[in-house]
């Protein structure tokens, strides 16, 4: 079982991610489970949303507490949201900012930490700041298992025309981002 | 067609299939993506002979769906928590008067304090309101089970309520397989009801009984769940012909035939239940689970029989009945009389707080010390120091204020 965790604020489509990457990981002949931290659906308040992968049924009904990987689409969070807590061994950390991890002020963390830019890459080509989608083009070049196509094709099943078209490149410029900062270029 | 899908959608695309012909819903009920795919299915016409109507209340959404009912028509609503409630005499018309309404409930816990999480306190509330009332463990056991629920309702006429836990099921993508058209046209026949309002042959609906005749109306009422005990089974093996998938009928046990302990619950947390069974399976120990399917009627029977090899039965309940609590494990206690098995209530996953596989852990190291009930995962820290401070203080102010403000100093279960 792969665990994914979605750290972010109402409106920045951390709901929508996370069903994405169920619906890629599904395409993808994988069993998956995503599912909202419950309830606060209001804009800007802390929201969770999580995903799981696995080869097998998925029966397990709590909140992910033990994530492999942890998408932090609001940087802002880091400091006010215990986002590593719980976080497995070998956890990596994805995280919206454009400056590199050894400036965000984290100290020592139990969780190898990683940056893309989401938010900037989402204005350049989307006009607004929707960070989610890059994340998930991050994370497809974190994870062997999940790969970009398919979550552009999830991303096309739920956004048609120009705004999925769109999307895909956003998730593209962040694969290639993350690829290039993991040296796997 | 299996499909990664939310759940609400899932079910929407169920009920589409089942050819509703009235929907009436309440839209904050609160309510689920469910009537809200279904009103956008009837607008574009995918749902076709269908009239979808928007009501000002939950009262009114079944009241219309009495009469519509009334005149012969295949009705469906869906609620949650508080909108139940202001549903509630209108619950009660609909199955006395006998009209096979089939409803979803996204459960969710019942205020005050406000709070829109799961658990079952709505279905709870109307667990003798006379309507059957099933329990889905997954979003694929709850499309099966309301397809079942309109055939099941309207060879009985009796309502139908199927119990989907809120957020937990209802929010959540997972893959389900989507019945055809065909497949669900040749399981489920057009409705024939046993009363229909009709001008050329008028009858009176909604009759006053008194003294001399109340009571064995009531008694029929009663006899229909009898019947229903026999005919769920009936439409499970039915629908596995028909769908080819399993379908648990009133229960189900699983790992319980040499089980010495067995756990009983309804919903979701069968699934994180299960996963502990393999667990303890694994460690060698003898461990089961039943997953009651049907609430209402109640199952004795089949409790019974799955239950037959365990010398300890642990009933999770998320439901605290104040002044009682247990009310599943009083059942099941009752089903297993003089059977000499311990029947252990162990309420929890109250107002969304999660059945963890670490929470169920913590409950088997202390099995052999619970009190009855348990509470689990409660924290006694903070019930001690609130207690505490109303013993000091008269005017101790608002309970949930004070708990709030004490969980906030002292910590606790935090949500990520």
């Amino acid at each position: 079982m792969f665990q994914v965790r979605f750290h972010g604020r109402g409106g920045q489509g951390a709901v929508t991610a996370a069903e994405l990457l169920s619906v890629a990981a599904f395409n993808e002949g994988n069993f998956a489970q995503a599912f909202p931290s419950f309830g606060s659906e209001r804009m800007g308040a802390p929201v969770a949303s999580f995903c799981r992968i696995s080869d097998k049924e998925i029966r397990l009904r709590e909140p992910i507490e033990h994530p492999d990987i942890l998408l932090v689409l609001d940087p802002t969070l880091l400091h006010h949201v215990p986002i590593f807590e719980g976080a497995s061994e070998n956890a990596q950390c994805l995280i919206n900012s454009t400056h590199s991890v050894n400036d965000l002020g984290l100290g020592q963390t139990p969780v190898r930490l990683l940056h893309v830019p989401a938010s900037a890459i989402a204005r350049d080509v989307l006009g607004v700041d929707r960070p989610n989608t890059a994340l998930l083009g991050g994370l497809a070049a974190l994870c062997e298992s999940i790969s970009l196509s398919a979550i552009q094709d999830a991303i096309r099943s739920r956004f048609t025309g120009e705004i999925g078209e769109k999307n895909c490149a956003v998730a593209q410029k962040a694969y290639a981002y993350v690829k290039a900062e993991v040296g796997d270029a | 067609m299996r499909k990664q899908i939310e759940g609400s959608q899932a079910i929407a695309a169920a009920v589409q299939c089942c050819r509703p012909e009235v929907i009436s819903c309440y839209p904050i009920t609160p309510q689920t993506h469910i009537v809200e795919t279904l009103s956008a299915k009837v607008k574009s016409g995918e749902l076709e002979n269908c009239e979808f109507i928007n009501v000002e209340s939950e009262f009114a959404a079944l009241s219309v769906l009495i009469g519509a009912s009334a005149a012969g028509a295949r009705t469906y609503t869906a609620t949650a928590s508080q909108g139940l409630l202001y549903m509630a005499e209108a619950v009660y018309n609909a199955s006395g008067m006998g009209f096979p309404i089939v409803m979803t409930i996204g459960n969710r816990a019942i205020g005050a304090p406000i709070n829109i999480w799961n658990d079952h306190s709505d279905s709870m509330s109307m667990r003798d309101a006379g309507w059957v009332q099933l329990y889905a463990e997954s979003n694929q056991e709850a499309v099966d089970l309301h397809i079942q629920a309109f055939r099941l309702a309207e060879s009985l006429s009796l309502p139908v309520m199927v119990c989907v836990d809120g957020f937990v099921l209802t929010h959540a993508f997972e893959p389900v397989e989507i019945p055809s058209q065909a497949q669900v046209d040749s399981f489920l026949p057009s409705f024939d009801p046993v009363q229909v309002l009709d001008p050329e042959n008028p009858i009176s609906m909604g009759t006053m009984v008194g003294p001399n005749a109340f009571f064995e109306v009531r008694y029929l009422h009663h006899e229909k769940h009898l019947r229903a005990l026999e005919r769920i089974p009936t439409i499970a093996r039915e629908f596995e012909k028909t769908f080819g998938r399993k379908a648990a009928g009133l229960a189900e046990g699983y790992f319980h035939e040499d089980a010495e302990t067995i756990f009983v619950a309804l919903g979701s947390m069968n699934g994180t239940i299960k996963d502990f069974v393999d667990l303890r399976r694994a460690r060698g120990e003898k461990v089961g689970c039943i997953k009651l399917v049907s609430y209402r009627p109640f199952p004795s029977e089949v409790v019974r029989s799955l239950a037959d090899s365990a010398q300890r039965v642990i009933c999770v309940e998320k439901h605290l009945a104040p002044g009682t609590c247990g009310v599943v494990a009083s059942e099941v206690r009752h089903a297993l009389q003089h059977s000499g098995k311990q029947v252990q209530a162990v309420i929890g996953g109250i107002g969304g707080r999660p059945i963890s596989l670490a929470a169920l852990d913590g409950l088997w190291a202390e099995r052999n010390r619970l009190d009855e009930p348990h509470f689990l995962g409660l924290n006694w820290e903070v019930i001690g120091s609130v207690l505490e401070n109303q013993k000091k203080i008269r005017r101790s102010g608002p309970v949930a204020e004070s708990v709030v403000k004490t969980v906030a100093e002292k910590g606790g279960f935090h949500g990520i």
